[in-house]
């Protein structure tokens, strides 16, 4: 994000009189630079004039405070001064500051009234910068320059009326990070020319202030290049005699904090200063702290580097450092080294005006957890032409507040690896086809010139070449774009595709998603949307020690591993329900999971595999006047799971055989298959998860594969029988262990192809039924296709049947 | 004949009245029985000169058939009445509630992806999915998203051990949708994705949709139309769409999707922060070199390509003010989607 004084870009470019800011910042955003937002320069104030203490005396009564009397206008003598009680160390004759006079209104709606400070009158009150809202901080009051107008409105003087652009600049834009970025873009957009300001004008006087203008070290100051290192220019300049303690004039410390940069020394100011003006990053070394000249290259692995804000980095071979004979001193582009860093001290200086590539930087910054405002530019593209300028401007900047002499400049480059930004071609047709609208050739040409291309009209279209300081323009389409965004996407008219109308394949082979939604919903189940990462130690609970996919970086411990399964998401769901003081809870999820299966080698492969998983816990219907409160039960949840998988067209391949993984009561569990292939599982919670989860029903949950379950049949004509059924009822006692899915197969095979259809409709174990056998009752429905049965047709069948169960699974008749 | 119809409507008047099947039963003894009033009369009809005779009769027997007809219905009344007066001991309270089963419900995230997947289905598009763990090259380098890239700062990456990560947007699909298909292609890809960034306006998981349309002369107005109405038929009303240009490293040009806000129809509220607008997709042509990447010749085909937030399409479309409701699954929350229109 770029912070854009108005008042500064105005430096660059004349705004058309109807562009106010809302005007500019809706041009920018049309045009690709998004603004964010447009704040005010400061709190608003009035009331408050430039004013000159020329007197200061001790308050009779108060130690720190002073009784000053502030005159606002030039040569008016003490008496026509009022007099102003004062708190500020920095209250002294002679200082212009902001006086704020009866009647003033300061930010935040406090009025400024005539007061009596400890027996003493004040007709007025001076300011700090913090109390005119333009800084956060500030110690004393504002000083202001010597030659301020006195009496001028503080809030004019200041060009308070500033609005400040806050931009965000796409990773592309590097050359938008710079208020000469943004009026190329106002130059392009608004059709003005470019202008330059009066401090880029002249050139600089190098080397020119004082007699004997060279530098310290004498000679151009010294700077290798490693070959392919990633810093193929590099400018270096000695500024010697500085006085770093000076103060900063106003105006450029009001521009660095309307750009949202906090003043801190001569040196580092104006290096900020060219960054946020020209978009070149700057650094400046104390030359005392050096040793030798300095070199761009490769750090050394494990070297050890420290940084300007304290840390501590170890680098490694691939880095761009900037070094002198003793180590590095900087990381390239990102920040330098605390130990040839400035000080309030430092007197002999050497900038640095440098081109990196993108690539050497990219990346860098974030690998060691920094951003900088340097490497954000460096890493988008800063103009490679443009450090002449830049350190121009700096040095000019520099000498005219802190004194002293500019040395040679030296240029060190590596040509052979400078960017060649070739022209790219641009064909009329493309542009045509791609954008399904025409733009005028003329439009084409003005647009692109006015970005600062060069244009060649060729054949079919054009051959563009970008400026120096684009680095995003590579191919046709990143031109088309830029005529587009300037001529504005909104004029570009919508058509609606052509589509063929021709009946295509549904999709099939699958029950349709909704169907499986809206059964599920029909049987009283909610779905719910949980995290694919959970908490490791939830998983460990119901899954033990079961690979899991860890995150290397997750967002919070309790969301660590991929889930390998819905369940612990929807048992965690159920829970805070039940805390919201939900009686009653059915839920259900369809996503992913995430397992690890052996690969080849006993290498884990983790398979992401599609599931329906649900819960139901609580009564088994909800409350209600004629119903008896019971809690869910396995065969409930197995009811509503047997509609569900009816739905794929073959409920009679389904089966749920008995089993229980470890999570499950092991003898309320059972898995899922489908044609011998396990799907997944149903069953009873086992009962000491209910007890450490602390629920109080035990839950019915499931689990199983999505597309596996679901793959539908396509529907089939079954033959209907015109001929009467005959149901017969048998009643016989088992051993308990026999289950009904044997007494099933058991009587199909005997009965034979007559059996239409068997139901269990009483099963019953306790008292009357002797000990390890239950009772069971089955109803038989027989038919024939093709006559009526007799009564002798249907006690046949009912003998083969009550024999074949006594011989095979020690059925007992129940007389 | 006065007399006669004097007492065929005095007979009529006591059938009427009649309030038991017994009552009725002495009515009709009276009247039509052996010794009844109008039985009587049948038999003085033999005193009468032979001329008058058979006038006469045939008016006693019309008002015999009237009077058994009346008796007829007002036992048919009667019987009637006395089984609902049976049937009436038996009544229920109708207005005690039923028994059964709740409608359970449907995630609006769910809710509003089936509304998106519908509206793109009945124009042609295909739905497609695609895995949630991803590694660099289907989610960063295919997108023309090199490692280092500055772009890769804006998607906050949830990395695996192994190096894989989990997708940051839908975009792998649309790769892994044109390696496999030749063009046309008209695709749209909902699903999960992941970023490492978690506040009121930020889940690190959340659902977009991803929309893709490769052919020989698909252009950028085509875009225009298609996001323009889909967001209509979306939210079910007249809008205004604008777009700003911005940047994908997966396609160019490219543009933020602007659409007037649906809650203030663009005057200006709180949802919108008084801009009368709602940013709500990214979109752009495919970039020559993800075409490059999934095998597809560039010079031949053109392609748009369009990306949207699930969750702030359905925020917007049923007013809820809270991203985090959405992974709260608060069923009282989840409930006030069990029933209406999505």
């Amino acid at each position: 994000m770029v912070k854009l004084p108005v008042s500064w870009l105005r430096d660059w470019v004349d705004l058309p009189a109807d562009w106010d800011a809302r005007e500019l910042a809706r041009r920018l955003t049309a045009a690709g630079l998004e603004i964010e937002a447009i704040s005010a320069a400061a709190g608003a104030f009035s009331g408050v004039v430039v004013g000159r203490i020329v007197s200061a005396e001790r308050h009779p009564l108060a130690d720190k405070l002073q009784v000053c009397r502030v005159v606002t206008a030039e040569g008016a003598g003490v008496d026509a001064g009022l007099q102003i009680v004062c708190g500020a160390a920095n209250a002294r004759v002679g200082l212009v500051s902001a006086l704020a006079r009866v009647g003033a209104l300061l930010p935040n709606e406090r009025s400024i009234g005539a007061a009596t400070l400890r027996g003493v009158e004040s007709q007025g009150m001076l300011c700090s910068a913090r109390e005119l809202g333009l800084a956060e901080s500030s110690t004393g009051i504002i000083e202001l320059p010597h030659d301020a107008p006195l009496g001028a409105d503080l809030w004019a003087y200041l060009d308070l009326d500033d609005a400040i652009l806050e931009v965000n600049v796409t990773p592309n834009r590097g050359d938008a990070m710079s208020v000469l970025g943004i009026a190329r873009e106002v130059v392009a957009l608004a059709g003005t020319p470019l202008k330059t300001p009066a401090r880029l004008a002249e050139p600089a006087a190098e080397g020119a202030a004082g007699a004997g203008g060279e530098s310290a070290s004498g000679g151009a100051f010294p700077v290798t290049l490693q070959p392919l290192a990633g810093a193929p220019r590099l400018l270096a300049q000695v500024l010697s005699g500085l006085d770093n303690t000076r103060v900063v004039p106003l105006w450029l410390r009001e521009r660095l904090r309307r750009a949202g940069l906090r003043p801190i020394s001569p040196v580092v100011d104006v290096t900020n200063y060219v960054m946020l003006e020209l978009g070149q990053p700057m650094h400046a070394y104390d030359l005392a702290r050096l040793s030798g000249g300095l070199a761009a290259r490769n750090a050394r692995a494990g070297e050890q580097l420290r940084l300007l804000d304290g840390r501590e980095l170890t680098l490694d071979a691939g880095a761009l450092v900037i070094a002198d004979e003793t180590g590095a001193i900087g990381l390239a582009g990102v920040m330098g080294g605390e130990r040839s860093a400035i000080t309030s001290s430092s007197s002999d200086i050497v900038f640095e005006a440098a081109w990196f590539k993108p690539a050497a930087i990219a990346g860098r910054a974030r690998r060691h957890g920094l951003q900088t405002d340097a490497s954000q530019r460096f890493e988008r593209g800063v103009d490679w032409r443009g450090q002449e300028r830049a350190l121009a401007l700096a040095t000019r900047l520099l000498l005219a507040i802190a004194g002293g002499n500019a040395g040679p400049v030296t240029t060190a480059e590596l040509p052979d690896e400078l960017p060649r930004i070739r022209p790219v071609p641009l064909r009329t047709r493309q542009l045509q086809r791609l954008l399904g609208a025409s733009v005028a050739a003329e439009d084409v040409e003005r647009r692109l010139r006015a970005l600062g291309m060069g244009v060649r009209a060729e054949k079919a279209g054009w051959s563009v070449q970008p400026p120096s300081w684009r680095f995003d323009i590579e191919i046709e389409a990143d031109l088309i774009e830029e005529v587009v965004r300037i001529g504005g996407l909104d004029v570009i008219e919508e058509r609606a595709p052509a589509m063929a109308l021709v009946p295509r394949m549904l999709a099939s082979g699958e029950v349709d998603e909704q169907v499986v939604l809206r059964t599920l919903a029909a049987r009283g189940y909610q779905e719910i949307v949980t995290f694919g990462f959970i908490d490791p130690a939830l998983q460990r609970l119901l899954f033990g020690l079961q690979p899991a996919i860890e995150l290397a970086n997750p967002i919070a411990a309790d969301l660590a591993v991929m889930r390998s399964s819905l369940l612990p998401g929807l048992i965690a769901v159920a829970r805070e329900n039940l805390t919201r003081q939900q009686q009653r809870v059915r839920v259900f999820e369809i996503a992913n999971r995430f397992i690890v299966e052996e690969g080849e080698g006993g290498i884990g492969v983790t398979r992401e595999q599609k599931v329906l998983a649900g819960i139901a816990l609580g009564s088994r219907l909800p409350e209600q006047w004629g119903v008896a409160a019971t809690p869910v039960d396995f065969h409930d949840v197995k009811g509503d799971l047997s509609a569900l998988l009816a739905l794929g067209g073959g409920p009679e391949e389904f089966g749920f055989e008995p089993a229980a993984p470890g999570y499950l009561h092991p003898g309320r569990g059972a898995r899922l298959v489908r044609g011998g292939m396990v799907l997944g599982y149903i069953g009873e919670l086992h009962p000491g998860l209910v007890r450490s989860l602390d629920l109080t029903y035990a839950p019915i949950v499931f689990e199983f594969d999505y597309s596996a379950a679901f793959r539908a049949n396509l529907a089939q004509f079954r033959e209907v029988s015109r001929f009467p059924q005959i149901r017969r009822d048998i009643s016989f006692t088992v051993p308990v262990d026999v289950a009904f899915a044997a007494l099933n197969e058991r009587v199909s095979v005997a009965a034979g192809s007559l059996l239409k259809q068997l139901s269990a409709f009483d099963v019953y174990q306790g008292k009357g039924v002797e000990l390890g056998r239950k009772s069971i009752a089955l109803g038989l429905i027989l038919q024939d296709l093709g006559r009526t049965l007799t009564d002798d047709d249907a006690d046949r069948v009912v003998q083969a049947v009550l024999q074949d169960l006594r011989s095979n699974l020690d059925a007992r008749i129940r007389e | 004949m006065g007399e006669l119809d004097t007492l065929t409507g005095s007979a009529l008047a006591q059938i009427r009245a009649a309030g038991t099947l017994l009552e009725l039963e002495e009515i009709r003894v009276r009247w039509l029985g052996r010794k009844g009033t109008l039985t009587e009369q049948l038999k003085s009809l033999g005193a009468l000169p032979a001329g008058e005779r058979p006038a006469a009769g045939a008016g006693i027997n019309a008002a015999k058939n009237a009077l058994q007809l009346a008796i007829e219905q007002r036992r048919g009344e009667l019987a009637h009445a006395s089984v609902e007066q049976q049937l009436s001991s038996g009544a229920i309270d109708v207005t005690l509630p039923g028994r059964g089963e709740l409608q359970g419900g449907l995630h609006p995230i769910t809710a509003t992806r089936l509304r998106i997947e519908e509206i793109f289905r009945r124009a042609g598009y295909e739905v497609a999915e695609g895995p949630e763990i991803e590694d660099e090259f289907y989610n960063f380098e295919a997108l023309n998203i090199p490692a280092n890239h500055p772009a890769r700062a804006m998607h906050d990456t949830f990395y695996l051990k192994d190096g894989r990560l989990l997708r940051t947007h839908t975009s792998p699909v649309q790769i892994r949708a044109m390696q496999r298909g030749k063009p046309p292609l008209a695709l749209i890809a909902p699903g999960r994705v992941y970023r490492r960034d978690s506040d009121v306006s930020h889940s690190p998981m959340f659902h977009q949709v991803e929309g893709l349309y490769v052919d020989q002369n698909v252009s950028f107005a085509n875009l225009k139309a298609t996001l323009h109405k889909f967001m209509e038929a979306f939210f079910e009303q007249d809008l205004s769409m604008r777009l700003r240009p911005s940047y994908f490293p997966f396609t160019e040009p490219s543009a933020e999707v602007d659409i007037s806000c649906v809650l203030c129809r663009g005057a200006g509220c709180r949802v919108c922060k008084q801009t009368g607008w709602l940013e709500i997709a990214g979109c752009g042509m495919v970039h020559p070199q993800v075409f490059k990447a999934c095998g597809i010749d560039a010079e031949r085909y053109t392609g748009f390509a369009f990306g949207a937030g699930i969750e702030r399409l359905a925020m917007l479309r049923y007013g809820v003010n809270d991203l985090r409701l959405f992974f709260d699954n608060d069923l009282r929350f989840l409930a006030g989607f069990a029933g209406g229109r999505w």
